[in-house]
C-alpha cells in the first residue's frame, strides 16, 4: 500500500520552455520540492505553496496550482477531515500546524462598521491638523493630587508608575527566537526601534545581540523559562508572564528540537538538539494568589518596571482578566482565538477559545464596572490583520494591539502554516543557515516600518473621518462603531449598536 | 445660514446684582442661531433667601410622577419650601410640564447611613430620580442658583420663567438648533449637577468614552445629549478630583502633545504628559464651543481647534462670553476689551469678595 494514500495538495508545473536551468528553484525551495535530472524536476507532494520559487523564478517558469482533484463532495465530511483521518491512520499522532486558525469561523471585525462625520460635526483632515497616535502603556492613577503652586503654576503631587511610552497603538506581538530566526528577532527590534513602539521576545529568551534594543523590547516569561535570567528580565522596558496563547490555550509553547542549534541553545539554556516544551501551566501558578506573587517578584527583579499578563480568550475571559488586574499586572495582553503559533495541535488552534473581539469587549467593560480600567492598559492581539481591525479593536477598547502574523506576511511570509517543520524558505520560521540568511535584516526592518506606517496613516485618515484628533478619544467610543450581520445577543454584548440604530 | 447654537454669559466678578433682562436681551440678537427647539437660562444668586439650601427644579409630565418624586424627595430630604416656578403663559412656549421647585438639604440621618458628602449624596439622588422615575426629571440642583429651560426661542424661555423678576451676578444662556438628539425640555440647555451649569454648542466626537469613563464614577447619561457629559466632567474633575479649575480645562480640551514636548519646563511636561496619561477618557474631542457657570465665577472654553466660535470681553468688573461679539454688544455697547479666546484655553471670570 503507499505510505499515506494522500494526493499532493499543489501540483508544481515548471515550463521547460521558458526554464534555463538556473537552479535558483533547487536553492530556493525549503522544502527540497526541486530536483534536477538533466532538466528540473518538481516533487509536487512536498510543496506547501511558499511561493519561494515562484518569486526568485527568473523566467516565470513555475506554476503552481491547487490539486484539481475531485473527491465525492460531502457537506458533513469535508475533504479536509477526510485528509486528516488518512494522515493519523498512518501516524497514530496529533495532527500539527502552524499560524493561527484556519476554519472559518465567524469573523466579527467583518460585521463591525465605523461612523464619520457629517455636517453637525466636522471631519478634520490628517494632512494638514495634528492627529496624534501617541498611546501609554501600564497603570495610571485612578485620579492626580494637583496643587497650585502660587506662582500661577502647577505642582502635580501623584507619582506615576513606570509606563511605556509608544508612538503608535501597534505592537509586535511575541514571537520566540527558535520559532523564528534571529534575523526575524533584529528586524523586528530594529523596526520597533524607529516606529517608536517594541516587539515582544516570545519565550525563548532574548540574543545578547539584541540587549542594544532594550528600550523597544518586552521580554517574556513562559512557563518553561526557556532564557530567563536576571539580565534578561532587564533587558526590555517591560516584562511579560506569558500565561496564554491565543492559538493554544491552555497548552504550552512547542519547539521540536531540529530548530534548536546552538544559538538557539545558548539563548534558550538548554541542550542542543532537545524539544524545547513548554509546561502546560506555569509550575508556580496554580492559582491568582501565585500569579501575584509572580507579577511581584518580577516587578522587584526589575525595579518595577510594567508587568504584562498574556492571556488566551477563553470563554471566562472577563473575570480572568478582573483577577490580573487586581494580582497586581499593569498590562494584560488578550490573544484571541485566531492568533498564531509556530506549532499547535491543529485540534487546539481551530477549536479552543473565542474570538478576540468579543473578549475584548467583555474584559474592557468588566474593567468599568469594576471602576479599575485605569489599573491595567489591554493590548488585543490574535487576528489584527488591518488598519481597519486596529481601529475597531481599539474603538472596542483595546489600548493597543499587537501584530505578529502581519508582521511576518509583511517579511515575505506566505501563511503555509508549516513552521514548526523548520523548512521556512522565506529565512522566517527556520533556523537553517542555508534559509535564516535569506532575511535581510535591513530589508525586513524597513518592511516591518512601511507595513506599520502605512497603518498609522490609515488609522489618521480614520479618526479624522471620525472627527477626532487623538486616539484616546477613539479608545472605548463604541458608540462610533455599528454592527451589520450580527445576531442580537452578540450586538449586545459587545455592547454595540446595529446599523440604523 | 446658521448651523450652530448660541451662547452668552455674564459675571459681575464684584457680586453686583444683574437683572435677568440682561441675558434675555443678548441672546435675543443671537435668535437666529437657535431653531426653536430649546432654549434656557441660569442665574446665580438668584435665591439669597436659601442660599445655603439647594434649590431642586424639577419638571413633572404628569402628577403620578410628582407624587412619587415627592415621596423621594420626603424621605431623603428636610424640604424647607415647594413651590410651583412662576411662569408666564405664552403662545410660544406649548405644553408645558409641571414645573416645580424644592428647597431642601438632605436628611443628616440619611447621610450618616449612607455615609455620603451632601454633595456627592444630592448627586445620587438626582441621578436617582431621572433614572427611575417615569417623566420627571431634575434639571438643576445647585445652591442659590437656577436653571430655566424649555422647549422655545431662548428669549421667548427667558420671559415664560420671568427672569426678569430675578437677579443674579451670573447668568448664562442658550438658544438650541439639535441635530442629533430629540428637542425636548429636559434636552434643552443647560445642563445642571449640583452648581455646575453648562451651555455648549457643538457635538462631542469623544461621546461614547467620555459617558463610559463618567459611569464608571456613577455618572449615569440618560438625557440622551453630549452636553450632560461635560457638566458631570467639570464636577468629577474639580468637585470629585480636586483638579484646579484651569487644569481640568487642560484635561478637557488636552494641549497637543508636540506643544507639550517643546515645553523648557521639564516639570510642566511631566504635568501635561501624566494629566493625558491618566485622563486621556475625559478628553473632549470634537467641536464645542462652552460656557459654565459654577457658585464662584464663569467660564468659557473652546475645543482644542477651535471648531466653534467663541468671543469674550471685558468692561469695569463684569466679563462676557458669546458665539458672537453682537450678543455681547446688544448688552456692553463699549467694552474695555474684546478678544477672540485661543483654542482650548479657558477664559475665566471668578467673585472678587462674597456675594
Amino acid at each position: 500500500m503507499p505510505g499515506d494514500m494522500l494526493p499532493s495538495e499543489f501540483i508544481v508545473d515548471v515550463d521547460h520552455q521558458r526554464c534555463r536551468r538556473c537552479k535558483r528553484c533547487i536553492l530556493n525551495c525549503g522544502f527540497g520540492v526541486f530536483d534536477f535530472q538533466s532538466m528540473t524536476t518538481a516533487d509536487s507532494s512536498k510543496c506547501v505553496a511558499c511561493h519561494r520559487c515562484v518569486v526568485f523564478c527568473p523566467e516565470e517558469a513555475i506554476t503552481i496550482t491547487k490539486n484539481p482533484l475531485a473527491f465525492r463532495e460531502h457537506s458533513s465530511w469535508e475533504v479536509y477531515l477526510r485528509k486528516n483521518i488518512w494522515k493519523q491512520a498512518q501516524s497514530s499522532g496529533m495532527m500539527l500546524t502552524g499560524m493561527g486558525n484556519d476554519l472559518p469561523w465567524l469573523n466579527v471585525f467583518d460585521h463591525i462598521l465605523i461612523d464619520a462625520c457629517q455636517v453637525t460635526n466636522p471631519s478634520i483632515d490628517p494632512l494638514r491638523e495634528p492627529m496624534e497616535l501617541r498611546t501609554y502603556l501600564g497603570r495610571k492613577p485612578d485620579s492626580l493630587e494637583i496643587k497650585a503652586d502660587g506662582d500661577g503654576g502647577f505642582d502635580l503631587e501623584t507619582k506615576l508608575e513606570s509606563n511605556i511610552k509608544l508612538d503608535v497603538p501597534i505592537i509586535f506581538s511575541g514571537m520566540s527566537y527558535g520559532s523564528v530566526s534571529l534575523n526575524t528577532h533584529r528586524a523586528l527590534a530594529v523596526a520597533a526601534e524607529k516606529l517608536g513602539t517594541v516587539m515582544n521576545t516570545g519565550e525563548g529568551g532574548l540574543h545578547e545581540e539584541l540587549y542594544p534594543y532594550a528600550g523597544n523590547i518586552i521580554v517574556q516569561c513562559a512557563s518553561g523559562r526557556f532564557g530567563v535570567h536576571p539580565k534578561y528580565l532587564n533587558a526590555g522596558v517591560a516584562v511579560e508572564i506569558k500565561v496564554g496563547q491565543g492559538a493554544k490555550p491552555g497548552i504550552g509553547g512547542h519547539l521540536p528540537g531540529e530548530k534548536i542549534g546552538r544559538e538557539v541553545s545558548g539563548t534558550r539554556m538548554i541542550p542542543v538538539g532537545t524539544d524545547a516544551l513548554s509546561p502546560a501551566p506555569h509550575h508556580d501558578i496554580y492559582s491568582i494568589e501565585d500569579l501575584r506573587q509572580l507579577i511581584y517578584a518580577l516587578k522587584e527583579a526589575t525595579g518595577y518596571k510594567p508587568v504584562s499578563v498574556k492571556i488566551a480568550t477563553v470563554h471566562n475571559v472577563a473575570a480572568i482578566a478582573s483577577g490580573i488586574a487586581r494580582a497586581g499586572a499593569d498590562i494584560i495582553y488578550l490573544d484571541g482565538f485566531r492568533g498564531g503559533t509556530g506549532a499547535s495541535p491543529a485540534v487546539i488552534r481551530d477549536h479552543v477559545g473565542i474570538p478576540l473581539e468579543i473578549a475584548l469587549a467583555v474584559v474592557d467593560q468588566r474593567l468599568r464596572e469594576e471602576g479599575i480600567r485605569n489599573w491595567v492598559s489591554i493590548i488585543a492581539a490574535g487576528g489584527i490583520r488591518s488598519s481597519a481591525d486596529v481601529a475597531k479593536a481599539i474603538a472596542l477598547g483595546a489600548d493597543a494591539v499587537g501584530i505578529g502574523t502581519a508582521a511576518l506576511i509583511a517579511l515575505g511570509c506566505r501563511l503555509c502554516q508549516k513552521c514548526y517543520t523548520g523548512n521556512c524558505s522565506w529565512g522566517i520560521a527556520t533556523q537553517r543557515p542555508e534559509l535564516t540568511g535569506r532575511l535581510d535584516v535591513d530589508w525586513g526592518a524597513e518592511r516591518l516600518v512601511n507595513l506599520v506606517n502605512s497603518w498609522s496613516l490609515e488609522l489618521k485618515e480614520v479618526l479624522g473621518a471620525l472627527g477626532i484628533n487623538a486616539v484616546e478619544s477613539l479608545r472605548g467610543n463604541r458608540e462610533r462603531l455599528r454592527t451589520l450581520g450580527l445576531d442580537a445577543t452578540t450586538s449586545e454584548i459587545l455592547d454595540v449598536k446595529p446599523a440604523g440604530r | 445660514m446658521p448651523a450652530a447654537c448660541g451662547l452668552s454669559g455674564v459675571i459681575s466678578q464684584d457680586g453686583h446684582p444683574i437683572g435677568g433682562d440682561v441675558i434675555i436681551e443678548s441672546m435675543r440678537v443671537i435668535h437666529d442661531r437657535g431653531n426653536g427647539l430649546g432654549g434656557g437660562f441660569a442665574g446665580y444668586g438668584i435665591y439669597p433667601r436659601y442660599r445655603e439650601l439647594y434649590a431642586l427644579h424639577v419638571m413633572f409630565e404628569d402628577p403620578p410622577g410628582k407624587e412619587l418624586c415627592e415621596e423621594l424627595l420626603e424621605r431623603d430630604l428636610e424640604i424647607e419650601a415647594a413651590e410651583e416656578i412662576p411662569t408666564t403663559p405664552s403662545d410660544e412656549i406649548v405644553e408645558p410640564p409641571l414645573l416645580w421647585r424644592y428647597f431642601a438639604a438632605p436628611r443628616g440621618e440619611k447621610l450618616s447611613a449612607e455615609g455620603l458628602e451632601a454633595d456627592d449624596f444630592m448627586v445620587q439622588l438626582v441621578m436617582d430620580i431621572n433614572t427611575t422615575v417615569p417623566g420627571t426629571f431634575v434639571f438643576s440642583s445647585g445652591k442659590n442658583m437656577g436653571v430655566f429651560k424649555a422647549v422655545g426661542f431662548a428669549e421667548d424661555v427667558g420671559e415664560f420663567y420671568r427672569l426678569p423678576d430675578y437677579t443674579g451676578y451670573t447668568w448664562i444662556g442658550h438658544g438650541r438648533f439639535p441635530t442629533n438628539t430629540p428637542g425636548w425640555w429636559g434636552g434643552a440647555h443647560p445642563f445642571n449637577i449640583l452648581d455646575w451649569a453648562i451651555v455648549h454648542n457643538g457635538e462631542l466626537s469623544s461621546y461614547g468614552i467620555n459617558k463610559r469613563y463618567l459611569e464608571m464614577f456613577g455618572y449615569q447619561c440618560t438625557l440622551l445629549t453630549d452636553t450632560e457629559v461635560m457638566a458631570y466632567l467639570f464636577d468629577l474633575l474639580i468637585r470629585k478630583h480636586n483638579l484646579p479649575l484651569e487644569v481640568a480645562c487642560t484635561v478637557m480640551a488636552a494641549p497637543f502633545w508636540k506643544d507639550i514636548d517643546f515645553d523648557d519646563d521639564r516639570a510642566q511636561r511631566h504635568l501635561y504628559e501624566s494629566l493625558r496619561m491618566t485622563y486621556g477618557s475625559a478628553l473632549v474631542n470634537g467641536p464645542f464651543a462652552v460656557i459654565a457657570g459654577f457658585s464662584r465665577g464663569m467660564m468659557g472654553l473652546n475645543d482644542r481647534i477651535k471648531l466653534r466660535p467663541l468671543v469674550a470681553a471685558c468692561k469695569d468688573d463684569l466679563l462676557y462670553v458669546s458665539s458672537e461679539e453682537s450678543a455681547i454688544r446688544q448688552i456692553c455697547p463699549r467694552p474695555d476689551r474684546v478678544w477672540a479666546p485661543k483654542a482650548g484655553r479657558p477664559v475665566v471670570g471668578e467673585l472678587k469678595g462674597d456675594v
